[in-house]
């Protein structure tokens, strides 16, 4: 089932563009994969789904995303709401200037989530559980965040992230910047975490989309060249610039 | 081994040469001045200097301490600085968060950088002309405001600095988990430059401190402590000055005395800054 669509997808950096015409549609409960050489617009489109172009001045874009249906370009939309829904993991993690335990607290308490339910630690305790972090900072919850790890770093902000209680999960090469255990930990907490988000990664790293993807999106030059089913896509490519690609040509 | 003596090592000499004698005239100065200071001033610095307002007759040389100027530069560089911290944070946060780099926040900039290098006999003049209009006395208000316009530029250029090596991808993060810019700026990026936050108030207090030029006409002289916002106020630079000009060796000394202790008020302040930087700084995120 589609959970995000993406629909004539145009996205101008000033006068570069960087995205065209892009129709997609990204399926729920899934891990969805972006391999493209370079360049070839993976980040803008990652961007395209938390408003996160928004931030960056000279773009402009057309046509429209809809999450579960609803554009998220509609005016009157709430950006922060967008970006509350679809959670992004950045390619290097930036721990908030704060104790690891705010860290994890910052998005429930600016959404004032964490006055329902359960409380607060209790809140921190499970979504650093989900991230697979607990066991290793439960003693330390208070130092600051810039002392763990950047492997736990990233974990860390996977349990920022999650904490929001988003349905999409963006990942811009999250593990790029980690050591191989430490990425291999982020992989099998996404893989774990796939059946309850809908999961979109960028990587460059092909062995890694043999690894997590379900779903394959292939770029290039700003298009879309080809996308399917993981098997499909990454075994037995339709498209000439897609087998080279597989094959390092390009 | 045969010693070269190639084009790079002497650049390297020269270099090392050069650093060796800037480093020789930093310290040279801060010690001729400190020295000056101590020998001068220290023999005269009783308790009575720290403890006791002017009595009758302290400028010819008789009883009396500079108790006065003390209060009054506490005074007026503590309220001179706070207020300019809480005009600069949300200057400097609409600055970056807002404004960025558009062509009214360099405006603002340009504004600052001018009232920085503006000297403050002019903010005194300014604060002056201002009183005359109103038909205000010299008075504690009057200092405090005039040194906070003094000591703004300096707070808010240099935060507005720290802000803008910030990575990108901090204010990212915290966007990202759908966070405003407003909350952004208040729980990120302001806790982000709180140590620098922390030098940046320094400066200008110190700066709010040794000035004369600034609180002649505006805070006034005393010998009296203030016991309220209208009062005049005397301040420890002042103090320094009015002390050398009398023809009395005695009373020149104890300007000597007043330095010192001026002196001494920015050296405890810059460690005292020092401290909490370092103890804010442990979540700044490298
Ligand atoms: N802020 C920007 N301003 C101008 N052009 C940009 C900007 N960001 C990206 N671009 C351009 O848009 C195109 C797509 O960039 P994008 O970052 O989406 O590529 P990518 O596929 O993520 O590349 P990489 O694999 O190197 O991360 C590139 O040609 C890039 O130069
Ligand atoms: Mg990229």
């Amino acid at each position: 089932m589609t959970h995000i669509s993406i629909r004539n997808l145009n996205a101008h950096y000033r006068d570069h563009q960087a995205l065209k015409d892009i129709v997609l549609d990204i399926p729920r409960n899934q891990i969805t994969v972006i391999i493209g050489p370079s360049g070839c617009g993976k980040t803008t489109l990652l961007k395209s789904m938390n408003r996160f172009l928004d931030l960056v001045v000279g773009t402009h874009i057309s046509g429209d995303v809809l999450i579960d249906g609803e554009s998220i370009y509609a005016p009157g939309v709430d950006v922060t709401e967008v970006r509350k829904k679809v959670g992004l993991l950045l390619q290097r993690p930036f721990p908030l200037p704060m104790s690891i335990y705010d860290n994890v607290a910052y998005g429930l308490r600016i959404h004032n989530m964490h006055k329902r339910g359960r409380g607060l630690d209790a809140a921190v305790q499970h979504y650093l559980e989900m991230a697979g972090l607990w066991d290793e900072v439960k003693d330390r919850l208070h130092v600051p965040a810039g002392r763990l790890s950047v492997g736990q770093q990233q974990r860390l902000c996977l349990a920022r992230g999650l904490a929001v209680e988003p349905e999409i999960l963006l990942g811009d090469e999250p593990t790029s910047a980690l050591d191989p255990p430490s990425a291999l930990h982020i992989e099998k907490r996404l893989l774990a975490l796939k059946e309850q988000y809908t999961i979109v990664l960028v990587t460059h790293i092909l062995r890694q989309a043999k690894r997590l993807a379900d779903y394959v999106v292939f770029m290039y030059l700003g298009e879309m060249v080809e996308h399917g089913p993981a098997q499909q896509v990454l075994e037995n490519p339709q498209q000439e610039r897609t087998r080279a690609y597989l094959e390092g040509e390009i | 081994m045969r010693k070269r003596l190639s084009r790079r090592h002497i650049e390297e000499m020269f270099f090392l040469t050069l650093m060796g004698i800037s480093l020789l005239i930093v310290t040279a100065s801060l010690a001729g001045i400190l020295l000056t200071v101590i020998i001068k001033g220290a023999p005269v610095l009783t308790l009575d200097m720290i403890t006791k307002t002017p009595q009758g007759g302290y400028y010819l040389g008789k009883e009396g301490g500079v108790l006065n100027a003390i209060i009054g530069s506490l005074y007026l560089a503590g309220g001179g600085t706070f207020l300019a911290l809480i005009v600069s944070i949300p200057i400097v946060l609409g600055l970056n968060v807002y404004a960025r780099n558009t062509r009214w926040a360099n405006f603002v900039r340009l504004s600052l950088d001018l009232m920085w290098g503006t000297p403050s006999i002019v903010y005194g003049a300014f604060g002056f002309t201002l009183m005359l209009a109103l038909g205000l006395r010299a008075s504690l208000l009057a200092g405090i405001i005039v040194l906070a316009l003094l000591e703004l530029p300096i707070i808010a250029r240099a935060v507005d600095e720290l802000i803008r090596v910030i990575p990108a991808e901090l204010e990212e993060s915290s966007f990202a988990l759908g966070a405003t810019r407003f909350e952004t700026a208040l729980a990120v990026i302001l806790r982000q430059v709180l140590p620098g936050l922390a030098t940046a108030i320094l400066l200008a207090f110190g700066r709010g401190i040794g000035d004369a030029a600034s609180v002649l006409f505006t805070a006034g002289y005393t010998d009296r402590i203030p016991t309220s916002l209208m009062d005049p106020a005397a301040s420890l630079p002042l103090a320094v000055f009015f002390q050398l000009n009398t023809p009395f060796p005695e009373v020149q000394q104890r300007a000597y005395a007043a330095a010192l202790i001026l002196t001494i008020i920015v050296l405890l302040t810059s460690l005292g800054s020092r401290c909490l930087a370092s103890y804010l700084g442990r979540y700044t995120v490298k």
